[in-house]
């Protein structure tokens, strides 16, 4: 055996030249991939932190941070020592073991997430065979964290928020499910490295921009950001349901949140725009994280510009938008597709080797134009709707104005 | 092979649970602990809090709970069906096409019953 490729021949080069047995190997192989899967979120973090800092500063014709080491790189380092400084207050009348657990947990459920994610072609924390059903089930476990943070602090600010997000977390995970079906069925396949070469030949968002805008906006709501923070809306909550929370365990909440936010962009790269896939990926591959990383963070700085640049929206808007416009249209589109996919078999439009990008340009023109009507017609109906309530309002107010 | 599978998620679990663990105890270890009654005491803006914090839910998010179960459960009807789609063909497209329409029908009762409005 020959110990080339450490990374993915580790429990048998250990087992081979170093005579430890092969069930030793193996769980010490297992746990040092975890390991590395576990820390590069939260080292990813740190980094993100800063950019968010400075992104948010920009936006706001500020400098942000620039004190502590070069472009205050270290702004968030000197946060942590600081944090760590900090009492830790248990408020009274609260749930202790409820109430500790709750940033654990919030934590944990993102870096769960990881484990499926495809880095490279040869680096995934497990190729599991339903990735996308894991991923949902995963998911929701954040929501859980924030509701038990909620419940157990003893504080009606803490509480108000955790019933929000009952009402927000829950609903945006329908259409985030369902628009996650869409690339599952391009692929034929639930596992993530499956979806992934899939787009060998075309990206999913060419494919099928609709879906990708509704997981995109519904992962939004999920991470509890602007414009959909109403979790934590500081002008009528305070802090919302991490009010109590104080020192290293609020920075755990912060920490969750930040990592889910790109988190959502590496998703958002995985499922629709390639993943690792990209030039010489095949030959070098440690390629494709750079690839990876690169795709995140362009939907990472989109998420962030939409959190700067958008005003909250109130909890009956954010209902009535879920409900009566990204359910209906995610359910219309996932048929739609499964209509058109039946089309375009029927008419015998599938490449022949869809790894190929030209063969996959007839289905891709196919479904395009599918979407494209889809959009349109969407936003036909919501133009007619709220012509006619604006027509209705003015027809009422008139009289009583020309009463006054 | 299914549940083998999944070792490394189990490990992950453990991992990430210890990782943030001892996080939380190193900051127990480095940070002051003094409290009293005023700064234990829940914050309510500076008022003295009347009552426990625990209250039963609105109904409404209870409607809203059980949507969302019902279209949760439907997800998961989906997933299979969206693998081996490729291969039902036009019978595949027709029953999820009647499935989808008797939940839809649900919706629409659910909005014109009033659930999905708040005031």
């Amino acid at each position: 055996m020959e110990c080339r490729d450490i990374i993915n021949t580790f429990a048998p080069c250990l087992s081979d030249t170093l005579g430890v047995s092969t069930d030793l190997a193996n769980f010490l192989s297992i746990t040092l991939g975890v390991l590395i899967v576990a820390t590069f979120p939260l080292l990813v973090t740190i980094l993100l932190i800063w950019v968010e800092r400075k992104f948010a500063a920009r936006v706001q014709d500020r400098i942000g941070p620039n004190r502590v080491g070069p472009f205050g790189l270290f702004q968030p380092f000197a946060d942590v020592i600081k944090l760590l400084g900090k009492e830790d207050i248990t408020p009274a009348g609260a749930d202790k073991w409820i109430y500790n657990a709750s940033p654990v947990v919030m934590v944990m459920a993102v870096l769960l997430i990881w484990a499926v994610i495809p880095l490279t072609p040869v680096h995934v924390g497990v190729d599991l065979e339903i990735g996308a059903l894991y991923f949902v089930a995963v998911a929701s476990i954040g929501t859980l964290s924030v509701i038990m943070a909620g419940w157990a602090s003893n504080n009606k600010y803490a509480l108000l928020g955790s019933f929000r997000v009952v009402a927000q977390l829950i609903s945006y995970e329908v259409p985030l499910a369902l628009a996650l079906l869409v690339p599952v069925m391009l692929a034929g396949s639930m596992s993530m490295v499956g979806i992934v070469e899939a787009q060998t030949g075309m990206w999913f968002v060419f494919m099928v921009p609709v879906s990708a805008f509704l997981f995109f906006i519904s992962s939004q709501a999920e991470t509890g950001r602007a414009p959909f923070d109403l979790l934590e809306a500081e002008s009528e909550l305070v802090a919302g349901f991490n009010i109590e929370y104080s020192g290293m365990k609020f920075a755990m909440f912060f920490a969750g949140e930040f990592m889910h936010v790109f988190t959502n962009g590496v998703l958002m790269a995985v499922l629709f725009t390639g993943g690792y896939i990209g030039p010489f990926v095949d030959q070098i591959p440690l390629l494709g994280l750079v690839y990876l990383l690169a795709k995140a963070s362009i939907w990472y700085l989109l998420s962030l510009l939409m959190r700067n640049a958008l005003p909250r929206v109130r909890i009956d808007q954010l209902m009535l938008f879920n409900w009566l416009f990204l359910v209906p249209v995610s359910i219309i589109n996932l048929i739609l597709v499964a209509f058109l996919m039946f089309v375009i078999r029927e008419l015998g439009l599938q490449p022949d080797d869809p790894r190929d990008f030209v063969q996959n340009i007839p289905q891709t023109v196919v479904l395009l134009l599918g979407n494209v009507a889809l959009l349109i017609g969407t936003l036909t109906v919501i133009r007619n709707r709220f012509r006619a309530e604006r027509l209705a309002e003015q027809s009422t107010m008139l009289p009583a104005q020309a009463g006054d | 092979m299914a549940l083998e599978q999944f070792a490394p998620v189990g490990m992950l679990l453990l991992l990430s649970t210890g990782l943030v663990l001892i996080i939380l105890n190193i900051s127990a270890v480095f940070g002051p602990k003094n409290p009293t009654t005023r700064k234990t005491a829940p914050y309510e803006s500076g008022m003295k809090p009347i009552g426990p914090a625990v209250r039963r839910l609105p109904v409404k998010f209870y409607l809203i709970g059980v949507l969302f179960i019902l279209f949760d459960i439907e997800v998961i009807f989906f997933l299979p069906w969206a693998v081996v789609f490729r291969g039902l063909g036009f019978y595949g497209l027709i029953v999820m096409g009647l499935f989808v329409f008797i939940l839809t029908v649900g919706l629409i009762y659910e909005w014109k019953k009033g659930a999905l409005e708040w005031e």
